[in-house]
């Protein structure tokens, strides 16, 4: 598909700017010691596909791979034997593996791993009481960072998993397609710090009949919050939420610890991230936000991938060039397919160029952070040829 | 109901114009060029955003935008753009205060963290407090006969989202079945669901951004939400035409007659001859393949009824200038 670009690769401008360090993919696959690599970016930048062709090339290059995604393009998720959402790993056939090297590949699904966590956590008639509640099932399936924990959550379990098993050596994870990509950092521990809350355990006190909390904290301001909430929500729903706060007690402080273990789990020396963007502003923006707090909280940066590059080809044709030799042709009236073809060229080269700015300001800010380029495919990647080729650009770029 | 001026374009009757589509597609741009062409003709527009992350200003280039209504634009012949970023926390405040003249609770609730779990958690609560501040908008001056605004165009969550966070009736109905919330649940519905408001989605001409479109427009029509149009944004410009495209899809363009152009273009002479050819033989093709590819997605856009708007790339990027260029383009195709 790209192999017309190879034809004149030699003489493109390269995406990102000679002073940036480069990403070397291979190197970071074939690290044995780097066990989680925890693919992140801003939404439409190509997280999936990245983390998809990456894991495709280690488990090729003999790693035992396995690929958590979080919301495939259809044709991408069938092509690797993505045909339902069971929250299972499964393994990817027509791979060309070397030595032991294996591809399993799942979805997640989110209810799901919440679900299983509250069945594996809770005696079964206190499970089901929580899986009714109205009140749980807004929480498991609509609170904004539900997906953002639960994908850490399962790789927590892919990695306990693994060690157990010995089935995988490497866990390659999708992040879920938020706007911005720190939301994937804070929501464990949004979620962690809300369940075992101050307002939490507030409702539950009268309900457990004491008002403990009440009676400590605020005396006279307890009356006014029921009050208010009796008020604002109506009765009905204080009573059920007080009821979902108290049957879901018992895995308050499970929650919390879990969370702070997830969280640690991704300070561990054997995990690395890849930042994921799009040579556009926004993109670029969110992908310097998220470099800054990887470096703020300790968790290893392996470098950025900069997907859906613009290649300029014949960069010494400049945009300028190009448009001036076009208007001497249509005042001449004279070759209109040569006159489209290098208005085509002043197309790209103007937009080139500006991808090329935008990335050498990352640079600029990151000097230390390395990064590889993929060019912008004309069609789709849809298959596991697709993939390859994405992952073996990433290498050799 | 009287608005500052009639109605105009394909959507007349719309006051609320509500604007989602997959992440990266440009909803925020589209969402701005759209209250930019709204607004022109010497209207008053309310662009909102409802996600915390101060793309408004970012688009508009100017300072982040605090809980008021600022004007951020004045439309070429006039009229008038405001910005809101709407805060939950702020709206919840200002909600309690206006419906109950209880912001001192509201202080005391915000200690234990109740606004914290109002606005995370309640399920559905902050999409009423979001959406519910946007028909505020709607209906502001209208028992006057005046409206504030002769449209608002809210830039919404994404399209994945974008049926739950409207349709809060129903979220909010498994859990508040009587009581304040419900009846404010009620009223926003009863816009939202009207033909005063069109839900736009943006897509580009790529597989997933026009499934998730396709998706979208099913599910929006499943909860009897009003569809609005499908703006495709960062269309190609034709740089070829349809028989030149297919014989570079092919590989049969006639090389001999390109170079001949090239060299009646007289281009520096450091230019190789062979090299121009080469290249430009090569972005023809990929031009090409990405051109079938654009077709043949929007060839599945057009089996909804919906009205397509398309919008070119901007080559230079997004900046004032290419806001209003876009905004230009969509009162031509009606969208406005």
């Amino acid at each position: 598909m790209a192999t017309a670009t190879k034809r004149t690769s030699p003489t493109a401008m390269a995406a990102l700017p000679d002073s940036c360090p480069i990403l070397d993919t291979d190197a970071l696959i074939d690290d044995r010691g780097v066990s989680v690599i925890v693919c992140c970016g801003s939404g439409g930048v190509g997280k999936t596909t990245t983390a998809a062709a990456l894991a495709l090339r280690a488990a090729e290059r003999g790693r035992k791979v396995c690929v958590l995604t979080i919301d495939p393009a259809r044709r991408l998720a069938q092509s690797m034997g993505l045909t339902e959402l069971d929250n299972t790993p499964r393994q990817v056939v027509g791979i060309d593996a070397k030595g032991e090297g294996s591809l399993d590949a799942m979805m997640l699904d989110m209810k799901r791993t919440f679900d299983e966590i509250v069945i594996s956590t809770s005696e079964p008639d206190r499970a089901q009481a929580i899986l009714d509640n109205p009140f749980y099932q807004a929480l498991s399936s609509s609170f904004a960072g539900t997906q953002e924990y639960m994908a850490m959550e399962k790789l927590g379990q892919l990695r306990q998993a693994a060690q157990e098993s010995g089935r995988w050596d490497l866990i390659i994870v999708d992040t879920p397609p938020s706007r911005s990509a720190l939301d994937f950092l804070d929501a464990p521990k949004r979620l962690g710090s809300f369940l075992d809350g101050r307002f939490m355990k507030f409702l539950s006190a009268p309900a457990r009949g004491a008002g403990r909390f009440g009676a400590r904290i605020f005396t006279t301001g307890i009356n006014v919050v029921t009050g208010t909430m009796t008020k604002i929500i109506g009765a009905q729903v204080l009573t059920d939420l007080q009821t979902f706060i108290v049957s879901f007690d018992a895995l308050f402080g499970g929650f919390r610890q879990r969370s702070e273990a997830t969280y640690a789990q991704l300070q561990a020396p054997d995990t690395r991230f890849i930042v994921v963007a799009a040579p556009e502003r926004d993109a670029l923006r969110e992908a310097s936000y998220f470099v800054e707090r990887l470096a703020l909280e300790d968790m290893p940066l392996a470098g950025l991938v900069l997907n859906r590059v613009q290649p300029v080809i014949l960069p010494e044709l400049s945009t300028e060039t190009a448009i001036a030799g076009a208007d001497r042709l249509a005042e001449a009236n004279e070759h209109h397919l040569t006159a489209g073809m290098l208005r085509l060229h002043a197309d790209r080269a103007k937009n080139g160029r500006r991808q090329r700015r935008l990335a050498e300001s990352f640079c600029a800010a990151h000097p230390t952070v390395p990064a590889a380029s993929v060019a912008a495919l004309a069609g789709d990647v849809h298959d596991l040829a697709g993939l390859r080729e994405v992952a073996h650009e990433l290498a050799t770029e | 109901m009287p608005a500052r001026k009639p109605g105009r374009g394909d959507w007349p009757a719309v006051r609320l114009h509500v604007v989602s589509g997959k992440g990266g597609t440009g909803k925020t741009t589209v969402a701005g060029a759209l209250a930019l062409a709204l607004a022109s003709g010497g209207r008053r527009v309310l662009l909102m955003e409802v996600e915390g992350r101060q793309g408004i200003a970012q688009l508009f280039d100017t300072a982040p935008l605090p809980y008021e209504e600022r004007l951020v634009a004045v439309a070429p012949d006039g009229g008038d753009v405001f910005a809101l970023a709407v805060d939950t926390e702020a709206a919840l405040l200002e909600y309690l205060e206006m419906f109950y003249n209880i912001r001192r609770a509201g202080t005391i609730l915000r200690k234990v963290g109740a606004i914290d779990f109002a606005t995370t958690i309640a399920p559905g609560l902050r999409d009423v407090l979001l959406t519910g501040k946007a028909i505020e908008a709607v209906k502001r001056g209208e028992r006057s006969g005046e409206p504030t605004y002769d449209a608002i165009v809210l830039d919404a969550p994404p399209t994945g989202r974008i049926a739950r966070f409207l349709n809060v009736t129903s979220e909010v109905g498994g859990l508040a079945k009587v009581g304040p919330i419900k009846s404010q649940s009620d009223s926003v519905m009863g816009v939202i669901a009207s033909k005063r408001t069109a839900v736009h989605l943006v897509t580009l001409l790529e597989e997933m951004p026009v499934q998730e479109t396709l998706d979208g427009i099913e599910e929006l029509h499943k909860n009897n939400l009003p569809c609005g149009g499908v703006f495709v944004n960062m269309m190609r410009e034709p740089r070829l035409n349809p028989a030149e495209i297919t014989q570079a899809l092919d590989g049969t363009l006639d090389e001999a007659d390109i170079r001949a152009g090239v060299q009646a273009a007289s281009l520096p002479s450091r230019l190789s001859t062979d090299k121009v050819v080469d290249a430009l033989m090569t972005e023809a093709n990929e031009h090409a393949q990405r051109v079938a590819l654009e077709q043949t997605e929007r060839k599945r856009l057009s089996t909804t009824d919906q009205p397509i708007y398309e919008l070119p790339e901007m080559n230079g990027g997004i900046d004032l200038g290419a806001l209003y260029a876009l905004a230009r383009l969509l009162r031509q195709q009606g969208a406005a």
